[in-house]
């Protein structure tokens, strides 16, 4: 028992033993998508860059790698990025999103507001929901120009 | 400092009175994203992006790379402050100092490297094309 250890300090409880509720979802969803975004989106924003300064040669291979190549013997190396490509490009959109929402969400709190229980709850729930409808409604966007 | 008291040894050491400094920034920052990384987001969605000479040219717009430094001062400084905070919740010991080094870098050198890249793309001469500006 860590109380019977000497100078043993209070310790709070551990985080295995709350239940979880969409408030602390959304805390650390807050966290892995900014994570996300700051590492992955940033860093692939700025090879976006990148290649549209270097000249149209740099841009389609960019294109090729990250989203579609269009090189009849496409090699394995590139279809495994065309793939991977989309799914990151869909993980950052549902990133942007959710840091978005709960950064709203953040900025609401700030004042003070939406501490009660049930309407910390509603709009937990809400921020979740409403990143994954905005990814979906932008990818199906997306695909609907794409056909 | 100090003779050993409780007093001298946390004298100088205590809140240096810019506790709501970081606070702050990471709102203040916030804003702007949410203002330039929107832009961001309907321009990305709205262009051509498979082609290189369309996405140039928007690039190149003046009030566009104007407001895509404006989004990599504001992002980087962002992600600086939250991943500072990630760091410092999750790294420990000697590590903490060589990873807050390191993201230090990466927020600076990136921000660098998007700001120059964009700076090149707007002042490029080729981008006026024949007839232009």
């Amino acid at each position: 028992m860590a109380g019977n250890e000497p100078n043993a300090r209070p310790r709070a409880p551990h985080l295995q033993v709350y239940k979880w509720g969409p408030a602390m979802a959304v805390s650390i969803l807050h966290r892995a998508s900014g994570d996300g975004l700051a590492i992955v989106g940033a860093g692939l924003f700025l090879w976006w860059l990148g290649a549209i300064a270097a000249g149209p040669e740099a841009y389609a291979s960019f294109v090729a790698c990250i989203w579609h190549d269009p090189n009849p013997e496409i090699s394995l190396f590139h279809q495994i990025t065309n793939i991977l490509g989309k799914v990151v490009l869909i993980g950052l959109t549902w990133a942007f999103f959710q840091h978005l929402f709960s950064g709203l969400r953040h900025l609401v709190l700030d004042t003070g507001a939406g501490y009660e229980l049930k309407t910390n709850k509603l709009w937990s729930i809400v921020v979740i929901a409403a990143g994954v409808f905005a990814t979906a409604a932008t990818w199906l966007y997306i695909m609907a120009g794409a056909l | 400092m100090g003779d050993g008291s409780h007093l001298g040894k946390v004298r100088g050491l205590g809140s240096s009175g810019h506790g709501s400094h970081h606070w702050l920034q990471q709102r203040l920052t916030a804003l702007g994203n949410i203002l330039l990384v929107g832009f961001l987001f309907v321009s990305l969605i709205r262009l051509p992006l498979g082609d290189h000479g369309a996405v140039l040219r928007w690039a190149a717009n003046p009030m566009v790379a104007l407001a895509l430094i404006l989004m990599v001062v504001s992002v980087f400084w962002h992600l600086r402050l939250g991943l500072t905070v990630l760091l410092e919740d999750y790294v420990h010991g000697p590590m903490r100092l060589l990873a807050l080094v390191l993201l230090n870098f990466y927020a600076i050198g990136g921000a660098a490297y998007g700001i120059f890249t964009i700076a090149r793309i707007a002042l490029a001469p080729v981008v006026a094309g024949p007839g232009g500006m």
